[in-house]
């Protein structure tokens, strides 16, 4: 029997690749284990080996070939002296069913500039902040960056974003795991090494307490580092230093001593990697007075808010989802291009319903608002991009206009963001609600790792769907 | 005291410490012994606005162990930074901060150097370069590597002097540091103030191995040396800051000293005999026999110590009334330094 060798999921949110080269030519004896192709992933090239033995009876996919689906047959192996037999076009045989990831890249994104007000120029925003008013967000005239833009990656626009600021300032250095020679773990930092040197894009030994510390004390005396965590799920054990050592130490020193530092990586769940390496963490920083949270979903917002994070004299955490990370958008082309922190985005108006979303819930909410309007709902969707200083203003208005609200996020939700938000309207907005507020999360259990069980714990378009109908009282 | 010493991995390299530090003259003996007195005094004075209530929550005095800090800051330059835990007082003292700015911070007075929102564990001065004062044990180190690591891509020729105590050196990011610092040579100077107990526990009891050879596994020198005597400290300390300076990478010195007073003002320090605490006092002060050998065999006049211990007193005095004048915050000012305001 022929065997067909299928494009493999090099990893757990592959879902295509490009085969860059054949290592076996037709009629090559194949051993187990040797190599057969090179394929590339959005991450790294890598070398797919023989599972079985025979002879390499035919390629069904040229070297060459651009965005190969996983699963595709991409050759068949023979054994010694048999025919290829009918079945050699690609794309013909039943292939064993792997789930596919749920997240399949809808690339590029089309994202649209809804009018919002200006903001306005407020003296110590940080100071009313804290104090809990409300305030308008800081002013920005985002449409004005849009009229020159280009497309790229989530991926591509924080590495293009921070390799502008790193020319522009010597003073910013990147530190992590993988992060120089690997070229990122989830390729993030592609190509920094290259251009700047080991000097200032440093790998790092597997030590995330140690090496946020040394981040820290390197802030504190000068610097601005970007600290990379492989996945924000390590940066736990790092927290004693992003809290204590980061976050308290301006007021600890009565205004005396800063520490701008970025610390970033991706944030809740990928696909299938289970509960220790799948959790949102906005929630626990967001809790910390002297720490600034953002979590951008678009390549514009990822570009816009490292840069503006990269500028902050304060501690920013940076949120990112490795599932957007291969998705597209339109990114300004403008080096000034920097999202105020402080300042949500509404990505789509409405009259009907509010909903509240950060990260990848954004895509999810919207995909939920087209729905929702097929069925006569118009909903608001608004992009938080930060979390702490959360943008309340915003929200706000938007509830007094829709009178109804959901709340969106990958968190639990026990004081969650969504739990946060409740308490916001409860104490700001009440009187205009026309129904109780609803909350979209995950549920509240460790990520399971089994597909079907994954895929109930996460927040899914539904499940939005069915949320602001229940706030609409729509059948 | 003899000392010990830890050799580094592959390549030992250092000299026997001994006789390498120049005589100290009568002036520069005399300067260690007015910069010992005063964190000796302020600390005294600090005791005694806690026990009237003047000062609050955790305060760690530094008595007893003011050979260590006098002794390497006698030897730093100007550029080094300094940081360390919570027992602060006599380092910030020593790295020249004014006794009145920190005596103000322990009374939570705007005159302090925190302006009364650290308190003794938490002060800082960038002019200094004095980076804290951290109230995480194992924290400071991980900090400490970090100035080095600043020191290394400015290329300043500065050394980070990182501070722990026997407690710290158990803390796991001690070691990532120790492994960091070596990897990439960083110019830091882990100093392990051994006052042989984390709290109420002695070293005995919380620690394998000797501290000062934990970074043999690293190839970082370590060596042990009494630091009751502040010659002893100030001779290990400059041979061990011109191998970081001159680009060896880190170097761990454990310096064997004691505290007299509990770990906190809060601390009846039941885990040690009255004894052990009589015998350092009598025998072993770094102070009381400076001053012996200053009057015994550097020529010294009695007069002219005692007009020492005056001006120590009266700079002393001078803190505690400014830290009980200076005026406490203003509640506006709960809301301030939270964040630095992005204009």
């Amino acid at each position: 029997m022929p065997t067909h060798i299928l494009m493999p999921a090099l990893s757990p949110t592959m879902t295509e690749g490009n085969l860059a080269r054949w290592m076996k030519n037709e009629g090559d004896t194949v051993k187990a284990g040797d190599v057969l192709a090179e394929i590339e992933t959005d991450k790294a090239t890598m070398e797919v080996e023989a599972v079985d033995e025979g002879i390499m009876g035919k390629i069904l996919i040229p070297a060459g070939t651009q965005s190969v689906a996983v699963n595709t047959p991409i050759a068949v192996l023979v054994d010694e002296g048999e025919s290829l037999g009918e079945d050699t076009r690609a794309g013909t045989v039943d292939i064993p069913c792997v789930p596919q990831s749920k997240t399949m890249p809808d690339s590029p994104v089309a994202t649209q500039m809804v009018g919002q007000p200006a903001g306005k120029a407020i003296k110590n925003r940080d100071i009313l902040y804290a104090q809990g008013a409300v305030i308008e967000p800081p002013i920005f005239d985002e449409a004005k960056f849009f009229t020159s833009t280009t497309q790229k990656t989530v991926r591509e626009a924080l590495r293009d974003a921070m390799a502008e600021e790193m020319r522009a300032d010597d003073k910013v250095y990147i530190m992590g795991e993988e992060v120089a020679e690997y070229n990122g773990a989830y390729k993030v930092t592609q190509g920094l090494l290259d251009e700047f040197g080991a000097k200032r894009v440093i790998d790092t030994p597997i030590t995330e307490h140690g090496f946020a510390g040394l981040a820290v004390g390197s802030a504190m005396s000068g610097l601005k580092p970007i600290v990379e965590f492989m996945t924000m799920n390590f940066a736990m054990q790092a927290i004693d230093h992003i809290i204590n050592s980061a976050a308290k130490t301006l007021y600890m020193a009565g205004g005396q001593l800063g520490c701008p530092i970025v610390f970033r990586g991706p944030n809740g769940a990928a696909a299938r990697v289970a509960a220790q390496h799948s959790q949102c963490f906005a929630s626990w920083y967001a809790h910390v007075p002297g720490l600034k949270v953002v979590s951008p979903w678009s390549s514009s917002d990822a570009a816009g808010l490292i840069k503006a994070a990269i500028r902050d004299p304060n501690p920013v955490v940076v949120l990112e989802n490795e599932l957007m990370y291969g998705q597209s958008f339109d990114v300004p082309t403008d080096p000034d291009y920097v999202i105020p922190i402080g300042r949500a985005k509404i990505e789509r108006a409405g009259k009907d319903v509010t909903i509240v979303a950060f990260s990848i819930m954004v895509g999810k909410a919207l995909k939920a608002s087209e729905k929702l309007s097929e069925m006569g709902i118009d909903a608001e969707v608004i992009n938080l991009r930060t979390i702490r200083p959360l943008d309340r203003y915003t929200i706000l208005e938007s509830v007094k206009k829709t009178g109804r609200i959901v709340t969106c996020e990958e968190g639990w939700p026990f004081a969650g963001i969504g739990a946060e938000i409740a308490a916001l309207i409860g104490e700001h907005a009440f009187d205009y609600l026309d129904a109780p507020l609803a909350r979209v999360h995950a549920a509240d259990v460790p990520l399971p790792y089994a597909a079907n069980l994954e895929a109930l714990a996460l927040p899914q378009v539904d499940e939005i769907i069915h949320a602001a109908k229940k706030v609409c009282y729509a059948s | 005291m003899s000392t010990n010493k830890s050799k580094p991995m592959k390549k030992p390299h250092l000299k026997s410490i001994s006789n390498t530090s120049p005589d100290p003259t009568p002036e520069e003996m005399k300067q260690l012994y007015r910069d010992m007195l005063l964190i000796r005094r302020f600390e005294e004075k600090a005791g005694q606005l806690y026990g009237m209530g003047l000062i609050g929550g955790f305060c760690h005095l530094y008595i007893g162990q003011e050979a260590v800090v006098t002794g390497i800051n006698s030897v730093q330059l100007e550029q080094d930074t300094v940081v360390t835990t919570y027992r602060d007082h006599g380092h910030m003292l020593a790295k020249g901060m004014h006794p009145r700015g920190v005596m103000a911070e322990l009374t939570g007075r705007a005159g302090g150097y925190s302006r009364g929102k650290g308190g003794s564990m938490h002060m800082f001065s960038q002019e200094k370069g004095f980076y804290g004062g951290h109230g995480i044990v194992g924290a400071s180190t991980a900090i400490g590597t970090g100035l080095a690591f600043t020191h290394k891509y400015k290329g300043d020729g500065g050394v980070a002097v990182s501070y722990m105590g026997d407690g710290s050196a158990n803390q796991g990011q001690v070691a990532e540091c120790y492994n960091m610092a070596a990897l990439w040579k960083l110019p830091c100077l882990y100093v392990i103030e051994n006052n042989q107990y984390g709290m109420g526990t002695s070293v005995k009891r919380s620690s394998a191995g000797q501290l000062y050879s934990r970074g043999s596994g690293f190839g970082i020198p370590g060596e042990q040396v009494d630091g009751m005597d502040v010659f002893t400290v100030q001779s290990a300390a400059r041979q061990a800051l011109d191998y970081v300076r001159s680009g060896n990478g880190p170097y761990i010195l454990e310096v064997m000293t004691y505290r007299y007073r509990g770990h906190s003002m809060s601390d009846p320090a039941k885990y040690r005999t009255k004894e052990e605490v009589e015998d350092m006092k009598e025998n072993r002060d770094p102070i009381a026999n400076l001053r012996v050998k200053m009057l015994t065999e550097a020529g010294v006049t009695e007069d002219s110590l005692k007009a020492v211990e005056k001006e120590i007193k009266e700079i002393v005095n001078d803190a505690a009334d400014f830290a009980t004048s200076s005026p406490e915050l203003p509640p506006e000012e709960l809301w301030t330094d939270i964040l630095i305001e992005v204009a």
